[in-house]
Protein backbone atom coordinates (compact mmCIF):
# COMPACT_ATOMS: atom_id res chain seq x y z
CA UNK A 1 0.00 0.00 0.00
CA UNK A 2 3.48 2.09 0.84
CA UNK A 3 4.72 0.90 -2.08
CA UNK A 4 6.34 3.25 -4.87
CA UNK A 5 9.35 5.56 -5.17
CA UNK A 6 9.02 7.99 -2.13
CA UNK A 7 5.82 7.77 -0.05
CA UNK A 8 5.77 10.12 3.07
CA UNK A 9 3.41 10.18 6.19
CA UNK A 10 1.67 13.13 6.17
CA UNK A 11 -0.67 12.26 9.23
CA UNK A 12 0.35 10.25 11.84
CA UNK A 13 -2.19 8.45 14.26
CA UNK A 14 -2.15 11.72 16.90
CA UNK A 15 -2.29 14.01 13.73
CA UNK A 16 -5.87 12.29 12.71
CA UNK A 17 -6.98 11.75 16.21
CA UNK A 18 -6.25 15.69 16.52
CA UNK A 19 -7.92 16.62 13.11
CA UNK A 20 -10.33 14.55 14.01
CA UNK A 21 -11.58 16.57 17.30
CA UNK A 22 -11.02 19.64 15.99
CA UNK A 23 -13.56 18.55 13.33
CA UNK A 24 -16.56 17.26 16.02
CA UNK A 25 -15.97 20.64 17.48
CA UNK A 26 -16.29 22.39 14.28
CA UNK A 27 -19.37 20.45 13.57
CA UNK A 28 -20.97 21.41 16.91
CA UNK A 29 -19.73 24.81 16.84
CA UNK A 30 -21.33 25.44 14.00
CA UNK A 31 -25.00 23.75 14.30
CA UNK A 32 -24.93 25.19 17.21
CA UNK A 33 -24.65 21.36 19.43
CA UNK A 34 -25.57 18.16 17.85
CA UNK A 35 -29.43 17.96 18.28
CA UNK A 36 -31.08 17.09 14.76
CA UNK A 37 -27.59 15.84 13.50
CA UNK A 38 -26.88 12.84 11.48
CA UNK A 39 -23.32 11.69 10.44
CA UNK A 40 -23.62 9.40 7.62
CA UNK A 41 -19.86 7.74 6.58
CA UNK A 42 -19.42 6.87 3.27
CA UNK A 43 -18.14 3.06 2.93
CA UNK A 44 -15.37 1.46 3.65
CA UNK A 45 -13.42 4.55 5.17
CA UNK A 46 -15.68 6.90 5.99
CA UNK A 47 -17.93 4.79 7.75
CA UNK A 48 -15.19 4.12 10.62
CA UNK A 49 -14.34 8.23 10.48
CA UNK A 50 -17.48 8.96 11.14
CA UNK A 51 -18.01 6.70 14.40
CA UNK A 52 -14.90 8.35 15.86
CA UNK A 53 -16.45 11.62 14.71
CA UNK A 54 -19.86 10.32 16.58
CA UNK A 55 -18.25 9.22 19.65
CA UNK A 56 -16.00 12.74 19.92
CA UNK A 57 -19.47 14.46 19.57
CA UNK A 58 -21.24 12.79 22.40
CA UNK A 59 -18.71 13.00 24.42
CA UNK A 60 -18.00 16.61 24.04
CA UNK A 61 -21.79 17.04 24.80
CA UNK A 62 -21.39 15.21 27.99
CA UNK A 63 -23.82 12.41 26.76
CA UNK A 64 -21.09 9.57 25.89
CA UNK A 65 -23.31 6.37 26.99
CA UNK A 66 -25.90 7.83 24.28
CA UNK A 67 -26.31 5.52 21.13
CA UNK A 68 -23.82 5.91 18.67
CA UNK A 69 -26.44 4.12 16.05
CA UNK A 70 -28.79 6.99 16.82
CA UNK A 71 -25.93 9.55 15.52
CA UNK A 72 -23.87 7.36 13.18
CA UNK A 73 -24.79 6.00 9.96
CA UNK A 74 -23.28 4.33 6.60
CA UNK A 75 -24.70 5.33 3.22
CA UNK A 76 -23.47 3.04 0.01
CA UNK A 77 -23.30 5.32 -3.17
CA UNK A 78 -22.08 2.09 -5.51
CA UNK A 79 -25.34 2.47 -7.35
CA UNK A 80 -25.09 6.21 -7.64
CA UNK A 81 -21.51 6.44 -9.18
CA UNK A 82 -21.21 8.07 -13.15
CA UNK A 83 -18.80 5.46 -13.41
CA UNK A 84 -20.23 2.23 -12.72
CA UNK A 85 -20.25 0.90 -16.04
CA UNK A 86 -16.52 1.87 -16.34
CA UNK A 87 -15.24 -0.50 -13.60
CA UNK A 88 -16.18 -4.20 -12.88
CA UNK A 89 -19.14 -4.86 -11.11
CA UNK A 90 -18.68 -3.58 -7.81
CA UNK A 91 -19.91 -4.99 -4.07
CA UNK A 92 -22.42 -3.53 -2.39
CA UNK A 93 -21.93 -1.82 1.11
CA UNK A 94 -24.65 -1.77 3.35
CA UNK A 95 -26.54 1.77 3.97
CA UNK A 96 -27.29 2.27 7.38
CA UNK A 97 -29.46 5.36 8.51
CA UNK A 98 -30.39 6.14 11.99
CA UNK A 99 -33.84 5.00 13.25
CA UNK A 100 -35.29 8.56 13.18
CA UNK A 101 -34.20 9.41 9.49
CA UNK A 102 -33.14 12.04 7.52
CA UNK A 103 -35.94 14.37 6.95
CA UNK A 104 -35.44 17.87 8.56
CA UNK A 105 -31.71 16.74 9.84
CA UNK A 106 -28.52 18.26 9.42
CA UNK A 107 -26.39 15.50 7.43
CA UNK A 108 -23.26 15.51 7.82
CA UNK A 109 -21.53 13.46 4.87
CA UNK A 110 -17.91 11.59 5.87
CA UNK A 111 -15.57 10.43 3.74
CA UNK A 112 -11.56 10.05 3.87
CA UNK A 113 -10.39 11.42 0.77
CA UNK A 114 -11.67 14.09 -1.36
CA UNK A 115 -10.68 13.90 -4.78
CA UNK A 116 -12.89 14.79 -7.77
CA UNK A 117 -15.74 15.25 -5.56
CA UNK A 118 -17.83 12.55 -7.63
CA UNK A 119 -18.61 10.19 -4.87
CA UNK A 120 -20.04 13.26 -3.21
CA UNK A 121 -21.90 14.00 -6.01
CA UNK A 122 -23.32 10.46 -6.00
CA UNK A 123 -23.81 10.48 -2.08
CA UNK A 124 -26.12 13.57 -2.45
CA UNK A 125 -28.21 11.49 -4.98
CA UNK A 126 -28.07 9.12 -2.45
CA UNK A 127 -29.35 10.83 -0.12
CA UNK A 128 -32.52 12.66 -1.71
CA UNK A 129 -33.87 8.91 -1.88
CA UNK A 130 -33.51 8.90 1.70
CA UNK A 131 -35.05 11.86 2.62
CA UNK A 132 -35.18 15.52 2.63
CA UNK A 133 -32.47 16.73 5.50
CA UNK A 134 -32.52 20.18 6.47
CA UNK A 135 -28.74 20.97 5.47
CA UNK A 136 -25.78 18.34 4.05
CA UNK A 137 -22.22 19.70 5.08
CA UNK A 138 -19.10 17.01 4.29
CA UNK A 139 -16.50 16.39 6.44
CA UNK A 140 -13.35 15.04 5.27
CA UNK A 141 -9.87 13.89 7.11
CA UNK A 142 -7.79 14.97 3.42
CA UNK A 143 -8.73 17.11 0.77
CA UNK A 144 -6.32 16.65 -1.94
CA UNK A 145 -7.60 19.33 -4.88
CA UNK A 146 -8.65 18.26 -8.42
CA UNK A 147 -12.32 18.61 -8.28
CA UNK A 148 -13.80 17.91 -11.19
CA UNK A 149 -17.61 19.05 -9.78
CA UNK A 150 -18.23 22.36 -7.91
CA UNK A 151 -18.69 20.89 -4.81
CA UNK A 152 -16.19 21.75 -1.48
CA UNK A 153 -15.77 20.27 1.82
CA UNK A 154 -17.25 22.09 4.94
CA UNK A 155 -14.80 20.55 7.46
CA UNK A 156 -11.37 19.28 6.47
CA UNK A 157 -9.07 17.32 8.26
CA UNK A 158 -5.51 18.89 6.16
CA UNK A 159 -5.04 20.13 3.09
CA UNK A 160 -3.08 18.20 0.68
CA UNK A 161 -1.49 19.92 -2.24
CA UNK A 162 -0.98 16.69 -4.72
CA UNK A 163 -0.04 16.32 -8.12
CA UNK A 164 -2.73 14.12 -10.33
CA UNK A 165 -0.34 11.02 -10.37
CA UNK A 166 0.65 11.03 -6.13
CA UNK A 167 -1.61 8.43 -4.66
CA UNK A 168 -3.14 9.66 -1.06
CA UNK A 169 -3.47 5.90 1.24
CA UNK A 170 -5.54 6.31 4.23
CA UNK A 171 -5.18 3.68 6.78
CA UNK A 172 -7.52 3.24 10.09
CA UNK A 173 -7.22 0.90 12.33
CA UNK A 174 -10.85 -0.88 11.99
CA UNK A 175 -9.46 -2.33 8.45
CA UNK A 176 -5.94 -1.90 8.44
CA UNK A 177 -4.66 -2.07 11.88
CA UNK A 178 -3.01 1.01 12.36
CA UNK A 179 -3.59 5.00 11.70
CA UNK A 180 -2.05 7.34 8.67
CA UNK A 181 -2.04 8.84 5.52
CA UNK A 182 0.41 8.32 3.35
CA UNK A 183 1.29 9.84 0.18
CA UNK A 184 3.47 7.95 -2.30
CA UNK A 185 4.42 8.64 -6.38
CA UNK B 1 -20.38 -14.18 -13.62
CA UNK B 2 -21.64 -13.92 -17.34
CA UNK B 3 -24.81 -15.70 -17.57
CA UNK B 4 -27.07 -17.15 -14.82
CA UNK B 5 -28.47 -20.62 -16.14
CA UNK B 6 -27.87 -23.19 -13.12
CA UNK B 7 -27.42 -23.09 -9.67
CA UNK B 8 -24.81 -25.72 -10.05
CA UNK B 9 -22.90 -23.29 -11.86
CA UNK B 10 -21.93 -20.62 -8.88
CA UNK B 11 -19.28 -21.35 -6.41
CA UNK B 12 -19.64 -20.97 -2.65
CA UNK B 13 -17.82 -17.50 -3.01
CA UNK B 14 -20.68 -16.34 -5.81
CA UNK B 15 -23.48 -17.96 -4.29
CA UNK B 16 -22.71 -16.05 -1.13
CA UNK B 17 -22.10 -12.73 -3.21
CA UNK B 18 -25.81 -12.89 -4.80
CA UNK B 19 -27.22 -13.43 -1.18
CA UNK B 20 -25.23 -10.46 0.01
CA UNK B 21 -26.12 -8.36 -2.64
CA UNK B 22 -30.03 -9.56 -2.25
CA UNK B 23 -29.35 -8.48 1.60
CA UNK B 24 -28.77 -4.59 0.38
CA UNK B 25 -31.38 -4.94 -2.54
CA UNK B 26 -33.65 -5.65 0.58
CA UNK B 27 -33.37 -3.26 2.66
CA UNK B 28 -33.75 -0.72 0.03
CA UNK B 29 -36.85 -2.32 -0.65
CA UNK B 30 -38.21 -0.97 2.37
CA UNK B 31 -37.50 2.67 1.46
CA UNK B 32 -40.19 5.39 -0.13
CA UNK B 33 -38.87 5.34 -2.79
CA UNK B 34 -37.94 2.22 -3.93
CA UNK B 35 -35.75 2.85 -7.11
CA UNK B 36 -32.34 3.33 -7.80
CA UNK B 37 -30.16 4.19 -10.36
CA UNK B 38 -27.58 1.38 -11.35
CA UNK B 39 -29.29 -0.01 -14.57
CA UNK B 40 -29.95 3.56 -15.87
CA UNK B 41 -30.34 3.08 -19.80
CA UNK B 42 -30.07 -0.31 -20.03
CA UNK B 43 -32.84 -2.60 -21.85
CA UNK B 44 -34.12 -6.39 -19.77
CA UNK B 45 -35.91 -8.11 -22.07
CA UNK B 46 -38.59 -10.71 -20.61
CA UNK B 47 -38.56 -13.50 -22.90
CA UNK B 48 -41.41 -15.74 -21.94
CA UNK B 49 -41.77 -18.56 -23.65
CA UNK B 50 -44.31 -20.45 -21.08
CA UNK B 51 -46.35 -18.88 -19.19
CA UNK B 52 -45.59 -17.50 -15.89
CA UNK B 53 -47.06 -14.44 -14.24
CA UNK B 54 -45.34 -14.69 -10.62
CA UNK B 55 -42.10 -15.29 -12.12
CA UNK B 56 -42.50 -12.64 -14.64
CA UNK B 57 -43.60 -9.75 -12.66
CA UNK B 58 -41.04 -10.33 -10.39
CA UNK B 59 -38.19 -9.66 -12.77
CA UNK B 60 -39.89 -6.85 -14.26
CA UNK B 61 -40.17 -5.33 -10.47
CA UNK B 62 -36.52 -6.09 -10.03
CA UNK B 63 -35.52 -4.31 -13.06
CA UNK B 64 -37.45 -1.72 -12.81
CA UNK B 65 -36.43 -0.76 -9.39
CA UNK B 66 -32.47 -0.69 -10.90
CA UNK B 67 -34.28 1.73 -13.58
CA UNK B 68 -33.67 -0.34 -16.42
CA UNK B 69 -36.18 -0.50 -19.71
CA UNK B 70 -38.22 -3.39 -19.75
CA UNK B 71 -39.66 -5.42 -22.36
CA UNK B 72 -41.39 -8.19 -21.78
CA UNK B 73 -41.89 -10.40 -24.89
CA UNK B 74 -44.06 -13.84 -24.40
CA UNK B 75 -44.41 -16.14 -26.62
CA UNK B 76 -48.83 -16.56 -26.91
CA UNK B 77 -49.39 -14.10 -29.95
CA UNK B 78 -45.98 -13.22 -30.76
CA UNK B 79 -43.62 -13.84 -33.60
CA UNK B 80 -42.79 -17.06 -31.85
CA UNK B 81 -46.56 -18.73 -32.63
CA UNK B 82 -45.92 -18.25 -35.96
CA UNK B 83 -43.45 -20.24 -36.14
CA UNK B 84 -39.95 -18.28 -35.68
CA UNK B 85 -36.87 -19.91 -34.31
CA UNK B 86 -35.13 -19.46 -31.22
CA UNK B 87 -32.38 -18.53 -33.14
CA UNK B 88 -34.39 -15.97 -34.98
CA UNK B 89 -36.27 -14.27 -31.82
CA UNK B 90 -32.58 -13.83 -30.58
CA UNK B 91 -31.06 -12.31 -33.36
CA UNK B 92 -34.46 -9.68 -33.30
CA UNK B 93 -33.67 -8.73 -29.67
CA UNK B 94 -30.22 -8.43 -30.41
CA UNK B 95 -30.42 -6.05 -33.32
CA UNK B 96 -32.86 -4.36 -30.61
CA UNK B 97 -30.16 -3.74 -28.55
CA UNK B 98 -31.48 -5.57 -25.51
CA UNK B 99 -28.53 -5.57 -22.66
CA UNK B 100 -29.74 -8.48 -21.08
CA UNK B 101 -32.12 -11.44 -21.69
CA UNK B 102 -34.23 -13.50 -18.98
CA UNK B 103 -36.07 -16.27 -20.32
CA UNK B 104 -38.78 -18.80 -19.06
CA UNK B 105 -38.68 -21.78 -21.81
CA UNK B 106 -40.45 -24.91 -21.72
CA UNK B 107 -37.09 -26.99 -23.44
CA UNK B 108 -34.71 -27.69 -20.61
CA UNK B 109 -31.31 -26.18 -22.37
CA UNK B 110 -32.68 -23.42 -24.12
CA UNK B 111 -31.11 -21.21 -21.95
CA UNK B 112 -27.70 -22.80 -22.30
CA UNK B 113 -28.31 -22.36 -26.08
CA UNK B 114 -29.25 -18.69 -25.73
CA UNK B 115 -26.22 -17.63 -23.84
CA UNK B 116 -23.41 -20.02 -26.16
CA UNK B 117 -24.78 -20.04 -29.51
CA UNK B 118 -23.00 -16.36 -30.22
CA UNK B 119 -26.46 -15.16 -31.69
CA UNK B 120 -26.10 -13.23 -28.96
CA UNK B 121 -24.14 -11.01 -26.72
CA UNK B 122 -25.67 -9.95 -23.85
CA UNK B 123 -25.80 -11.34 -20.34
CA UNK B 124 -28.49 -14.52 -20.21
CA UNK B 125 -30.49 -15.38 -16.85
CA UNK B 126 -32.49 -18.48 -16.58
CA UNK B 127 -36.14 -17.88 -15.38
CA UNK B 128 -36.91 -21.51 -15.23
CA UNK B 129 -36.09 -24.18 -18.25
CA UNK B 130 -38.09 -27.36 -18.44
CA UNK B 131 -37.38 -29.78 -15.75
CA UNK B 132 -33.74 -28.94 -15.31
CA UNK B 133 -33.05 -25.76 -13.28
CA UNK B 134 -35.10 -22.37 -11.91
CA UNK B 135 -31.69 -20.56 -10.08
CA UNK B 136 -33.26 -17.33 -8.96
CA UNK B 137 -35.89 -19.41 -7.24
CA UNK B 138 -33.02 -21.64 -5.69
CA UNK B 139 -31.48 -18.34 -5.06
CA UNK B 140 -34.71 -16.70 -2.88
CA UNK B 141 -34.92 -19.84 -1.02
CA UNK B 142 -31.61 -19.70 0.18
CA UNK B 143 -31.68 -16.37 1.34
CA UNK B 144 -34.93 -16.78 3.32
CA UNK B 145 -33.51 -19.75 4.92
CA UNK B 146 -30.32 -17.69 5.52
CA UNK B 147 -32.08 -14.86 7.37
CA UNK B 148 -34.24 -17.15 9.22
CA UNK B 149 -31.83 -19.68 10.30
CA UNK B 150 -28.34 -18.19 10.52
CA UNK B 151 -29.51 -14.49 10.58
CA UNK B 152 -31.71 -14.51 13.38
CA UNK B 153 -35.18 -12.98 11.36
CA UNK B 154 -35.64 -9.92 10.96
CA UNK B 155 -32.92 -7.16 10.62
CA UNK B 156 -29.27 -9.60 10.54
CA UNK B 157 -29.27 -11.27 7.14
CA UNK B 158 -26.32 -13.56 8.46
CA UNK B 159 -24.10 -11.25 5.87
CA UNK B 160 -21.34 -13.55 4.60
CA UNK B 161 -22.50 -16.82 6.09
CA UNK B 162 -23.29 -19.43 4.08
CA UNK B 163 -25.96 -22.48 5.34
CA UNK B 164 -23.27 -25.05 6.94
CA UNK B 165 -25.39 -27.27 8.72
CA UNK B 166 -29.03 -26.46 7.69
CA UNK B 167 -31.33 -29.44 7.42
CA UNK B 168 -34.12 -28.63 4.78
CA UNK B 169 -36.28 -31.19 3.94
CA UNK B 170 -38.24 -30.81 0.14
CA UNK B 171 -41.43 -32.46 -0.19
CA UNK B 172 -43.45 -33.12 -3.92
CA UNK B 173 -42.99 -33.44 -6.93
CA UNK B 174 -39.14 -34.06 -7.64
CA UNK B 175 -39.98 -35.66 -10.80
CA UNK B 176 -41.02 -32.74 -12.84
CA UNK B 177 -39.44 -29.79 -10.16
CA UNK B 178 -36.82 -27.45 -11.59
CA UNK B 179 -37.21 -25.86 -7.93
CA UNK B 180 -36.67 -29.07 -6.71
CA UNK B 181 -33.01 -29.66 -8.74
CA UNK B 182 -31.96 -26.17 -8.63
CA UNK B 183 -32.49 -26.20 -4.42
CA UNK B 184 -30.45 -29.57 -3.84
CA UNK B 185 -27.71 -27.70 -6.16
CA UNK B 186 -27.53 -24.63 -4.25
CA UNK B 187 -27.97 -25.72 -0.98
CA UNK B 188 -25.37 -28.15 -1.15
CA UNK B 189 -22.79 -25.97 -2.70
CA UNK B 190 -23.89 -23.82 0.71
CA UNK B 191 -23.85 -26.92 2.90
CA UNK B 192 -26.49 -27.47 4.11
CA UNK B 193 -28.20 -31.12 3.98
CA UNK B 194 -31.55 -31.73 1.91
CA UNK B 195 -33.73 -34.71 2.30
CA UNK B 196 -35.77 -35.23 -0.48
CA UNK B 197 -39.29 -36.81 0.08
CA UNK B 198 -41.64 -37.75 -2.58
CA UNK B 199 -43.73 -41.47 -3.48
CA UNK B 200 -41.38 -43.31 -5.79
CA UNK B 201 -43.47 -42.25 -8.82
CA UNK B 202 -42.28 -39.23 -8.23
CA UNK B 203 -38.39 -39.32 -8.24
CA UNK B 204 -36.32 -38.46 -11.26
CA UNK B 205 -34.10 -41.83 -12.30
CA UNK B 206 -30.88 -41.35 -11.20
CA UNK B 207 -31.78 -39.21 -7.61
CA UNK B 208 -29.53 -41.39 -5.88
CA UNK B 209 -26.75 -39.71 -7.59
CA UNK B 210 -27.97 -36.08 -6.61
CA UNK B 211 -26.12 -34.47 -3.30
CA UNK B 212 -28.71 -35.10 -1.11
CA UNK B 213 -30.82 -38.28 0.75
CA UNK B 214 -34.09 -39.23 -0.38
CA UNK B 215 -36.96 -40.68 1.19
CA UNK B 216 -40.42 -42.16 0.96
CA UNK B 217 -41.85 -41.35 4.13
CA UNK B 218 -42.73 -37.72 5.44
CA UNK B 219 -43.78 -38.29 9.04
CA UNK B 220 -40.45 -40.52 9.25
CA UNK B 221 -38.48 -37.47 7.70
CA UNK B 222 -39.80 -34.81 9.66
CA UNK B 223 -39.08 -37.48 13.21
CA UNK B 224 -35.43 -38.27 11.89
CA UNK B 225 -34.07 -35.18 10.24
CA UNK B 226 -35.45 -32.52 12.43
CA UNK B 227 -35.68 -30.22 9.81
CA UNK B 228 -34.57 -26.60 9.97
CA UNK B 229 -36.51 -25.65 7.26
CA UNK B 230 -39.18 -27.57 5.15
CA UNK B 231 -40.53 -27.28 1.23
CA UNK B 232 -43.34 -27.57 0.32
CA UNK B 233 -43.45 -28.57 -3.75
CA UNK B 234 -46.49 -27.52 -5.88
CA UNK B 235 -48.54 -30.73 -7.23
CA UNK B 236 -50.46 -30.70 -10.11
CA UNK B 237 -53.45 -32.62 -9.55
CA UNK B 238 -53.90 -33.62 -13.50
CA UNK B 239 -50.87 -35.79 -12.71
CA UNK B 240 -52.87 -37.48 -10.45
CA UNK B 241 -55.29 -39.47 -12.63
CA UNK B 242 -54.24 -41.99 -14.82
CA UNK B 243 -54.33 -39.63 -18.42
CA UNK B 244 -52.05 -37.27 -16.98
CA UNK B 245 -49.46 -39.68 -16.02
CA UNK B 246 -50.60 -41.94 -13.37
CA UNK B 247 -48.33 -40.76 -10.81
CA UNK B 248 -50.57 -41.34 -7.66
CA UNK B 249 -53.51 -42.86 -7.40
CA UNK B 250 -55.79 -39.63 -6.45
CA UNK B 251 -55.27 -36.33 -4.58
CA UNK B 252 -56.72 -37.10 -1.48
CA UNK B 253 -54.22 -39.99 -0.44
CA UNK B 254 -51.18 -37.71 -1.91
CA UNK B 255 -52.70 -35.17 0.40
CA UNK B 256 -52.92 -38.27 3.51
CA UNK B 257 -49.33 -39.28 3.04
CA UNK B 258 -46.96 -35.87 1.68
CA UNK B 259 -49.50 -32.73 2.44
CA UNK B 260 -48.33 -30.46 5.17
CA UNK B 261 -51.15 -30.81 7.85
CA UNK B 262 -51.52 -29.42 11.43
CA UNK B 263 -50.45 -32.68 12.78
CA UNK B 264 -46.92 -32.42 10.90
CA UNK B 265 -47.04 -28.62 11.29
CA UNK B 266 -47.17 -29.76 15.30
CA UNK B 267 -44.51 -32.20 14.85
CA UNK B 268 -42.20 -29.97 13.32
CA UNK B 269 -39.21 -28.16 15.58
CA UNK B 270 -40.36 -24.57 16.83
CA UNK B 271 -37.79 -23.34 14.80
CA UNK B 272 -38.40 -24.54 11.78
CA UNK B 273 -39.85 -22.16 8.66
CA UNK B 274 -42.77 -23.71 6.30
CA UNK B 275 -41.64 -22.73 2.62
CA UNK B 276 -43.45 -23.09 -0.45
CA UNK B 277 -42.53 -21.78 -4.18
CA UNK B 278 -45.89 -20.59 -5.24
CA UNK B 279 -48.52 -21.06 -6.51
CA UNK B 280 -49.92 -23.32 -3.55
CA UNK B 281 -52.59 -25.68 -4.03
CA UNK B 282 -54.38 -25.59 -0.88
CA UNK B 283 -55.67 -28.52 0.97
CA UNK B 284 -53.31 -30.66 -1.33
CA UNK B 285 -49.65 -30.36 -0.33
CA UNK B 286 -50.40 -28.09 2.45
CA UNK B 287 -52.53 -27.03 4.55
CA UNK B 288 -54.15 -23.45 4.81
CA UNK B 289 -53.21 -24.11 8.71
CA UNK B 290 -49.87 -24.43 7.62
CA UNK B 291 -49.60 -21.86 4.91
CA UNK B 292 -50.99 -19.10 7.00
CA UNK B 293 -48.91 -20.26 10.42
CA UNK B 294 -46.73 -17.45 11.41
CA UNK B 295 -43.79 -20.23 10.60
CA UNK B 296 -44.33 -19.99 6.61
CA UNK B 297 -42.15 -17.76 5.07
CA UNK B 298 -44.16 -17.77 1.71
CA UNK B 299 -45.73 -14.09 1.55
CA UNK B 300 -41.80 -13.27 2.23
CA UNK B 301 -40.27 -15.39 -0.42
CA UNK B 302 -42.25 -13.23 -3.06
CA UNK B 303 -40.54 -10.16 -1.29
CA UNK B 304 -37.24 -11.99 -1.43
CA UNK B 305 -37.67 -12.90 -5.34
CA UNK B 306 -37.74 -9.45 -6.20
CA UNK B 307 -34.65 -8.03 -4.37
CA UNK B 308 -32.89 -11.83 -5.73
CA UNK B 309 -33.58 -10.75 -9.05
CA UNK B 310 -32.42 -7.25 -8.52
CA UNK B 311 -29.10 -8.71 -7.14
CA UNK B 312 -28.18 -10.93 -10.35
CA UNK B 313 -29.31 -8.46 -12.57
CA UNK B 314 -27.19 -5.92 -11.00
CA UNK B 315 -24.09 -8.35 -10.79
CA UNK B 316 -24.57 -9.05 -14.24
CA UNK B 317 -25.15 -5.93 -16.40
CA UNK B 318 -24.18 -3.12 -13.67
CA UNK B 319 -20.25 -3.55 -14.41
CA UNK B 320 -18.95 -2.66 -17.69
CA UNK B 321 -16.55 -5.25 -19.46
CA UNK B 322 -14.35 -4.89 -22.16
CA UNK B 323 -16.85 -7.10 -24.65
CA UNK B 324 -19.30 -4.58 -23.77
CA UNK B 325 -17.28 -1.54 -23.19
CA UNK B 326 -18.79 -0.31 -27.26
CA UNK B 327 -22.01 0.40 -25.58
Amino acid sequence: MTSGATSTTVLSENDISRALTRIAHEILERNKGGTDLVLLGIPTRGAPLARRLGERILDAEGRPEAPLAELVGTLDITMHRDDLRRNPTRALEPTRIPPVGLDEKVVVLVDDVLYSGRTIRAALDAISDLGRPRAVQLAVLVDRGHRELPIRADYIGKNLPTSRSERVSVRLTELDGSDSVVLSS
Amino acid sequence: MRHLLSAGDLSRAEAVEILDTTSTMAATQSREIKKLPALRGLTVVNLFFEDSTRTRISFEAAAKRLSADVINFSAKGSSVSKGESLKDTALTLAAMGADAVVIRHQASGAPHRLATSGWIRTPVVNAGDGMHQHPTQALLDAFTMRRHLVGGGEGGDGVGEDLTGAKVVIVGDVLHSRVARSNVDLLHTLGAHVTLVAPPTLLPVGVDTWPCAVSYDLDASIADVRPDAIMMLRVQRERMSSAGGGFFPSPMEYSRRYGLDGTRLAALPEHCVVMHPGPMNRGLEISAKAADSPRSTIVEQVANGVAVRMAVLYLLLAGGTPTEGSR
